[in-house]
């Protein structure tokens, strides 16, 4: 699939991403979601306990997902993820995908990621609820990102 | 072997199956076993030995229009499964069982009377640590005559919603209640997927699907919890004309599937239209 002018813009790991996803056919990209998934680590206790607090839940996501970011000693922030649904499998996915493509991004490139990469991600096959939720995932790391960016001033 | 649902009261226990009682029936050449989930991630990352998927989009779709696939391509994917009318559908899924009672109201819609749902669904069989499989197995196919699809019973569609307004017999939202106030309309950049107005249908109640379920266990409330849910809290009454939504129609099905098999409610409809028609309608009335 050709890049739009939009996701030409996306940060340059998340862009290698959809591209090598757009590479596969439908069960390949089920199988390498599945073991993006599979390297899921919840996020570290110095950063967050149970019982995680409300302000930190992905609102619509039936998978019961938690967000948190923590600044960087060089600048830009890492994101960390919990899941609380034992099946929220694309969930876990796209956790794994955001801490790795989005962490260390300047929050304005993060801010300018469409909601539609989940589409690209995942492909056409997701319920609409399904995507709200994990659109919602994305959402929350753009607004700790503009968080992030507000307390250094930037 | 002890009935698990027998002390749950259940006006319809039989329509429910335990992990224990499919567990020794998951090599029974008159069982099938269905996997149906939100998450198309799920059943490939492992499901029950001996489960076939049935995906609401590309399964249980037309492909073209807004409805339900046909009864040549419902006999053609039951017989695909090793599916014959005399074939007992065990079904189960994530989200406690959500798209699994959606199946199964389709199941209902052509007349398969022989289907079952897995209480506690994928959840609970996990929790057990039971056996799950990323092996997807093939069956020879079944003979399925065609049958016809009956939306007269359970399906409701708009304009007996707007009778029912008339009439005044009860509606159940089963969205969360921030899309029941209208405050959630669809994710953005997928505006035509939801709805242009945002609200509920006048006169419908709030009870989200999932409040009957076990949070825990993922199984079903015993039916006196239920009751005191849907009859104390919410005011139905068992010979209540119903009609159930949600956003499509698929959260509405779990509901359905509660208030008729497990309440015993004799007539009880799923509108699938859902809010992504009624909030499209023009015209039609909304409540915030």
């Amino acid at each position: 699939m050709p890049r739009s002018s939009a996701e030409a813009a996306l940060p340059p790991r998340l862009l290698e991403l959809i591209e090598t996803l757009d590479g596969l056919d439908r069960g390949e990209r089920v199988e390498a979601l599945i073991s993006i998934a599979e390297r899921f680590r919840e996020v570290p206790e110095r950063v967050a306990r149970r019982p995680f607090p409300e302000a930190r839940r992905v609102p619509g996501c039936e998978s019961q997902a938690f967000v948190w970011s923590e600044e960087r000693a060089e600048g830009g922030l890492d994101f960390h993820f919990a899941v609380e649904n034992p099946q929220g499998i694309s969930a876990r996915a796209l956790a794994v995908i955001l801490a790795d493509t989005l962490s260390g991004e300047r929050p304005e490139a993060i801010a300018a990621v469409p909601a539609e990469v989940v589409e690209r991600i995942f492909g056409p096959e997701l319920s609409t609820g399904k995507s709200l939720g994990l659109a919602g995932m994305l959402q929350s790391v753009q607004r700790e990102a503009r968080r992030g960016a507000v307390r250094s001033g930037g | 072997m002890p009935d698990p649902f027998a002390a749950r009261g259940y006006a319809r226990p039989e329509v429910l199956v335990s992990s224990e009682w499919l567990a020794e029936h998951l090599g029974d050449p008159e069982v099938r076993v269905v996997e149906s989930n939100e998450d198309p991630l799920v059943y490939p990352s492992g499901h029950l030995p001996g489960a076939v998927e049935i995906d609401w989009l590309r399964d249980l779709n037309d492909p073209l229009r807004r409805e339900m696939l046909d009864g040549e391509r419902f006999a053609r994917l039951m017989s695909g499964h090793g599916v014959s009318p005399a074939t007992t559908v065990v079904l189960y899924g994530d989200q406690n069982n959500w798209w699994a009672c959606y199946a199964f109201w389709i199941l209902q819609l052509f007349g398969h009377a022989r289907a079952r749902v897995l209480d506690g669904g994928r959840l609970k069989w996990l929790r057990e640590g039971r056996p799950v499989t990323r092996e997807v197995p093939s069956y020879a196919p079944a003979d399925y005559p065609v049958p016809r699809r009956d939306d007269s019973r359970i399906r409701a569609f708009r304009a007996q919603v707007f009778d029912q307004i008339a009439a005044g017999w009860p509606l159940v939202d089963v969205r969360s209640p921030e899309e029941y106030r209208g405050e959630r309309l669809h994710m953005p950049g997928y505006p035509n997927e939801g709805a242009l107005r945002g609200g509920h249908i006048p006169g419908a109640r709030n009870v989200p699907w999932a409040r009957a379920v076990d949070a825990e266990t993922g199984e079903f409330l015993p039916a006196a919890a239920l009751a005191r849910l849907y009859l104390e809290e919410q005011g139905l009454k068992r010979g209540d004309e119903i009609i159930a939504y949600c956003r499509i129609g698929e959260r509405s099905s779990h509901t359905w599937f509660v208030l008729t098999y497990l309440l015993g409610f004799p007539r009880v409809r799923n509108y699938d239209g859902s809010w992504t028609e009624w909030g499209n309608l023009v015209g039609a009335p909304i409540e915030r």
